[in-house]
């Protein structure tokens, strides 16, 4: 509660600092402290102390997974800003105004990460939706950033309107919007609650890009300014999956027979298209846009297993996906040109970012003692455990394999070819702390997970 | 009934047209028919349970004027993305929206 309020009037504040504040990094700092003042009032009430008492029963239930959550994405919103807020500056005048739409996209993610009502859930789906919208097309001038988000708002909009129709369904079949009454409805399934399911796992589907609707996914992280695509592809994502995995496993985990060979369908492909395509890609950018695809379809494996061990993989994963993406991102904006060739010769000019990429690239890759390994581990562990489907392991750890050649193109191209990496502007001496301290996470991760998970249950 | 046939033609509509103002209306369209639908198993689920509860079904009007709030919040942006894309291309076919693909 006190990070959906604090972030709220963060955002009508940074509305205000446009005007009030007339240098930039003035608002960069204010943007900052907020984000501090949030992370820091979310781990307050984590731990009891409740700065606002405000009666929110059967709409929103605050429990240990959703405040670790936003913990996990304040933390990593914090790291983003650290990074790339000065990169901003370079989408558009409208300077504030972006950090407010993010502050904004905070509140939705707190929403989505403790709903305990559908009506919560589908306005904190819209409340992410409609500012990403508006960081899409953020770059006026440019035609690809208009088309991106054109693109990404019918599409979205069309999700939205499959989504509310299940919610509407499962409604005529329960009469409720309540998850505790869902749960009870059904243990005696209808055809209206099926096809209600249907409709909202298609939409979710969607809103995490998984496989059949994954179009929008590369055209608009393409198109999307790059500072706001490592935002979007890290933690709204991360915060979508978050609100798939409450959702399935309370309100549907009675109907857990009836949908589960459908993620498992959706899974496969998900890893398929995901990996193989993002083989073929020239652009850096695009790669990442399909490898976001793919290691959605890694984390589609903890919503098919939904045991205590999917709970915590999924944390991980958010964790260390969100941490190494934002790395990849941040030294990807710095460079002028985004194909793998504008990597060539990267170490021998940047040893330092090339070194740290590297480790990003390694966690993203799954390579032991980074974070993604365990992760991945995490992920397979529970879906074995589930039981039953042991083909999809099989071909998840298959296609772990493929995934490991397109970031190795990217590290083969900085440390084995030549070349001179044209960077398009300077990289100051924070930045690189910050990129250092974030590598030394990811390599903590990866060889002490309980580092994180010990936060979910103390 | 009458809501399904909306929503379908809402869908259909989406599918088909290759007006970016006409697809969006179709979006509109589509989330008029849940609001018709809900408004109908909200009086459903009153009669039903007006013997044990007299607010029975409710909730689904309340849902009505939520999913109104944010159509119109959607509308303001959309509507703000569609002109934006008008003043750079001077149209608003989707046909147009292919370049990203290379």
């Amino acid at each position: 509660m006190n990070a959906l309020l604090i972030s709220a009037v963060m955002g009508v504040l940074m509305m205000f600092s446009s005007f009030m504040l007339k240098s930039k990094s003035a608002v960069r700092n204010v943007a900052l402290a907020g984000m501090f003042l949030i992370l820091v009032a979310n781990i307050l009430d984590t731990y009891g102390w409740h700065l606002f008492n405000i009666p929110t029963e059967g709409m929103m239930h605050f429990d240990r997974f959703s405040l670790f959550f936003n913990s996990i994405a304040f933390a990593c919103t914090f790291i983003f800003f650290l990074l790339s807020a000065r990169d901003m500056e370079k989408v558009g005048i409208n300077y504030a105004e972006y950090f407010s739409l993010i502050f904004f996209i905070l509140c939705g993610i707190v929403l989505v990460a403790s709903f305990q009502s559908l009506l919560i859930l589908f306005l904190g789906i819209e409340i992410i939706s409609i500012p990403l919208y508006i960081l899409t097309g953020s770059d006026k001038r440019n035609l690809k950033s208009n088309e991106a988000s054109l693109k990404y708002f019918l599409l979205g909009s069309f999700s939205t309107g499959i989504m509310l129709m299940g919610i509407t369904l499962l409604y005529g079949h329960a009469g409720s919007f309540d998850i505790t009454v869902l749960i009870k409805a059904g243990e005696k399934p209808s055809s209206l609650a099926i096809a209600g399911l249907l409709m909202l796992l298609f939409a979710m589907a969607f809103k995490v890009s998984a496989a059949p609707f994954h179009f929008w996914t590369p055209d608009v992280y393409d198109g999307a300014p790059t500072v706001f695509t490592s935002f979007m592809a890290t933690i709204v994502k991360a915060a979508a999956f978050i609100g798939f995995m409450r959702l399935f496993s309370t309100a549907f985990y009675s109907l857990h027979d009836q949908w589960q060979m459908v993620i498992a369908i959706i899974t496969a492909l998900t890893l398929l298209i995901g990996n193989i395509t993002a083989v073929f890609q020239q652009s850096i950018k695009r790669m990442l846009a399909y490898s976001s695809i793919s290691q959605a379809g890694f984390m589609m494996l903890a919503l098919f297993a939904l045991n205590g061990t999917a709970t915590e993989g999924l944390f991980l994963y958010v964790a260390a996906y969100s941490l190494a993406t934002i790395g990849v991102f941040a030294v990807l904006i710095k460079m002028k040109d985004y194909t793998f060739e504008g990597f060539n010769g990267f170490a021998r000019h940047h040893p330092f970012l090339a070194a740290v990429n590297t480790v990003f690239l390694l966690s993203l890759a799954g390579i032991p003692l980074t974070a993604g390994f365990l992760a991945k581990f995490y992920m397979l562990k529970a879906a074995v455990e589930a039981g039953g489907f042991l083909w999809l392991v099989i071909f998840a750890v298959l296609m772990a394999a493929v995934s490991v050649y397109y970031y190795f193109r990217v590290i083969q191209a900085m440390y084995f070819k030549e070349g001179d990496a044209p960077v398009s502007m300077e990289v100051s001496r924070p930045f690189q702390w910050v990129l250092g301290v974030l590598a030394f996470l990811i390599i903590l991760l990866g060889v002490f997970p309980n580092a994180l998970l010990y936060w979910f249950y103390f | 009934m009458l809501s399904m046939a909306l929503f379908t033609i809402g869908i259909v509509g989406v599918l088909t047209r290759r007006n970016a103002i006409i697809i969006f209306m179709c979006i509109e369209l589509m989330l008029n028919a849940v609001n018709l639908l809900l408004v109908a198993f909200s009086k459903m689920h009153h009669l039903q349970l007006l013997s044990t509860n007299a607010a029975a079904g409710s909730e689904g009007q309340l849902f009505v004027f939520f999913i109104m709030v944010v159509a119109a919040a959607e509308v303001a942006v959309g509507l703000a993305i569609i002109v934006m894309m008008y003043r750079n291309i001077h149209s608003v076919d989707i046909n147009f929206l292919n370049r990203l693909k290379n």
